[in-house]
């Protein structure tokens, strides 16, 4: 008889969502899937404002994130007026890009994912949280605390607060940087990067404990999408895109960000309202991809940092020589090498003397109809595409999310957990349900709504026939 | 003119009988809360934010229209105009669409300020998030009407400080709407002068320079008085030059 088991919500992942999975009449896993049951609007409601109020509105659609959206929506306010803007705005916008990925990486590292990679998958779940963790490793959690401290510290410094700060806007940003602000954020480098190859030395030490459980960790083979420099660095901020295939084969490269619809389309499922993009010329099934920072390191030729290099060609050697790294779990190592890359990077922007210049701003006004802001967000490259009318009135928004663009990998992650962890016997275990969410968990999804990071949800699990009516029923 | 001597909270004050009580009470040191006055513009007592209670009156009294009486004992603060004023803050914010957080003039904002002062917690009334459109029309300004508390300030300065009469009010009751010339788009409306007047008096974020960015719009309103009295009494002097004016 064929079920259907409820994960319901997904714990300690930023936003709400529920994973069910579809057993057939041998009680086999059929299929899996994860349900965003979210749905906010924003492209709508934005319509009829004007451009210049953008990246304060769109910080608004995360409190994760929000300088990503800000700095993106900035972006393609910058290219609707057509202008270039100040050295010293780019510079800066280029290290509230790098403070949000060390704030984020670092929650998803330390907040999120370390109870389990700690604590263990199977270790109980009433302590499996930050407070477990704290009360398990306090040094270790506190450190974590801190460097994620850090990043908010830099985008505070900058834009006059830690979350939703209107400071980037079309043509720059509203304030310059100060001498003073700069030596405090440098003072914070050493002990970030301390951290950071703390948590690096950590991971390696989880690679051992779980080596019998990562080869089933959402290990399949997708293209992997992510900005690169003209000279192939690995780049946050500009660039342009460059998509690779699992075996390491460069599939599209020198992509333009306005040109994104051209090359990317979307599907959506009357079951999530999360939608799900992929690469347009080989269609829904065999144009999926990730992003993020696998994606990232997999497109990339090298990083122009020297320790996050280093570390960048062992992670190269997980995927065996010249492919691409195709296990989600190591997600989770290559974020920890942005992190490195972002604090070395931190250090070198924040030394520049160009960033201390206070024309930062650049005016105009309507210049063309239409514009394309791209940046790498924490979790994979982000779009804004606007359209205005000769006033500066918004006409139309599309909003690319990089968690949307990795809902095919996620879906097909959960259906490899659920069938290598149920087997036979449709019985909801601890074990099964722990592994589905890190699972889920290696991607970071930003759900973006609010954060469950203390895991304090109820996790509610139904097992139903395929009429619909209940069989089991499982709570913690 | 007559001298008149009066109480406002008790306190023994005198002042001309062509006065208002909210002018005498100002010179006296004691706050009223207003939205729809401006000092150099004619009152019109339309936000009822200065309503006043006076000892013998079953009424209540907007303090910038209303003109003292000789031996008239006058409060400005009971517990029934603290009630009422908060009521009329709930009711602005129920009626339009004020988003603070992501309004140009968060933090510089009147409305937000009165809100603030009157201990505004929550609304206890339904929003009514009406459909109202921002007009961005003109080159230099944009008005949003969702933001729009119908003080007519914009409406006011225009006529009798500019000379130009680009502004009026359109439509009757809940409905009512600033509009530009006929009701045609502002940037349409030949006897506009761009000057800026009405941006610069309105208390929210309804007008604003095209261009800011949230929390972006700060206003100076002491130019008005300022311009009036140079004109009434060939005297250029005032508090022009002092910031955060109110």
């Amino acid at each position: 008889m064929a079920k259907t088991l409820t994960i319901d919500p997904v714990t300690r992942i930023e936003g709400h969502s529920k994973i069910t999975i579809l057993l057939d009449d041998a009680g086999n896993v059929e299929d899996a899937r994860f349900h965003v049951n979210e749905f906010r609007g924003f492209e709508k409601f934005c319509e009829g404002r004007l451009l210049w109020e953008m990246p304060g509105i769109t910080s608004r659609i995360c409190g994760i994130c929000p300088a990503s959206h800000l700095v993106t929506s900035a972006k393609a306010g910058d290219e609707i007026l057509a202008i270039g803007i100040p050295e010293a705005a780019d510079k800066l916008r280029r290290i509230i890009t790098l403070a949000q990925w060390v704030q984020s990486h670092a929650l998803s590292f330390f907040h999120l994912s370390s109870p389990d990679l700690m604590l263990g998958f199977d270790s109980d779940p009433a302590a499996r949280n930050l407070f477990g963790l704290i009360a398990a490793h306090p040094e270790f959690a506190r450190r974590g605390i801190r460097l994620r401290k850090f990043g908010q510290e830099i985008i505070e410094v900058l834009g006059g607060r830690r979350i939703h700060t209107p400071w980037a806007v079309p043509g720059g940003v509203r304030e310059p940087f100060t001498a003073a602000g700069r030596d405090r954020l440098l003072a914070g480098i050493p002990e970030a990067l301390a951290t950071t190859q703390m948590a690096i030395a950590t991971l390696m030490l989880m690679f051992e404990r779980h080596a019998k459980e990562i080869p089933a960790f959402g290990n399949f083979d997708t293209m992997h999408l992510g900005s690169v420099r003209a000279d192939g660095a690995l780049e946050y901020y500009g660039g342009t895109l460059r998509l690779r295939d699992a075996d390491g084969n460069t599939i599209a490269d020198g992509i333009e960000p306005r040109d994104f619809d051209k090359h990317f389309a979307e599907k959506t499922e009357p079951w999530s309202y999360l939608k799900f993009p992929y690469y347009a010329p080989l269609g829904p099934e065999k144009g999926i991809y990730r992003v993020g920072p696998l994606a990232r390191l997999n497109v990339c030729d090298f990083i122009e940092t020297p320790l996050a290099e280093a570390e960048r060609l062992k992670f190269k050697a997980l995927g065996g020589g010249a492919g691409a790294v195709n296990n989600s779990f190591h997600y989770h190592y290559a974020r920890l090498i942005e992190v490195l890359f972002a604090v070395e990077k931190l250090e070198q922007l924040l030394r520049d003397p160009a960033t201390l210049d206070e024309h930062v701003r650049s005016k105009a006004s309507i210049n063309r109809h239409e514009g394309v802001g791209a940046t790498e967000a924490p979790r994979g490259v982000l779009f804004h595409h606007y359209k205005v009318d000769d006033d500066g009135v918004i006409q139309s928004v599309n909003m690319l999310i990089a968690t949307a663009q990795n809902n095919l990998a996620m879906n097909r992650a959960i259906r490899q957990l659920a069938k290598h962890h149920l087997t036979g016997v449709a019985e909801i275990t601890e074990g099964l349900l722990n592994r589905l969410e890190a699972g889920i968990r290696c991607f970071d999804p930003c759900l973006s709504c609010s954060t469950h990071a203390i895991g304090q949800m109820p996790l509610l699990v139904e097992l139903t026939r395929a009429d619909g009516s209940l069989l089991a029923r499982r709570a913690r | 003119m007559a001298i008149v001597t009066l109480t406002i909270d008790g306190l023994a004050v005198s002042g001309r009988d062509d006065e208002t009580l909210l002018s005498i009470a100002r010179q006296h040191g004691v706050e009223i809360p207003t939205l729809c006055h401006l000092d150099g513009l004619t009152d019109v007592g339309a936000c009822r934010l200065c309503l006043l209670e006076v000892e013998g009156s079953t009424r209540l009294l907007p303090a910038c229209t209303a003109k003292p009486v000789e031996g008239m004992v006058v409060h400005t603060s009971t517990p029934k105009l603290q009630r009422y004023r908060r009521m009329i803050i709930e009711m602005l914010a129920s009626e339009g669409n004020h988003h603070c957080a992501v309004c140009v003039s968060h933090e510089h904002c009147e409305l937000q300020r009165l809100a603030g002062s009157v201990g505004l917690q929550s609304v206890r009334v339904p929003y009514l998030y009406p459909d109202k459109k921002l007009d961005a029309t003109h080159p230099l300004f944009v008005m949003d009407h969702n933001r729009c508390v119908l003080c007519t300030r914009c409406v006011r300065v225009c006529h009798e400080v500019e000379g130009a009469h680009t502004w009026d009010v359109g439509f009757r009751g809940i409905k009512s709407e600033i509009v530009a010339g006929l009701r045609v788009p502002w940037g349409d409306v030949e006897s506009c002068t761009s000057c800026g007047k009405c941006v610069s008096v309105c208390p929210t974020g309804a007008l604003f320079a095209k261009g800011a960015t949230v929390a972006a719009m700060e206003k100076r309103t002491a130019f008005v008085k300022y311009l009036v009295t140079a004109r009434r009494s060939k005297e250029w002097v005032g508090d022009i030059l002092e910031e955060g004016d109110e």
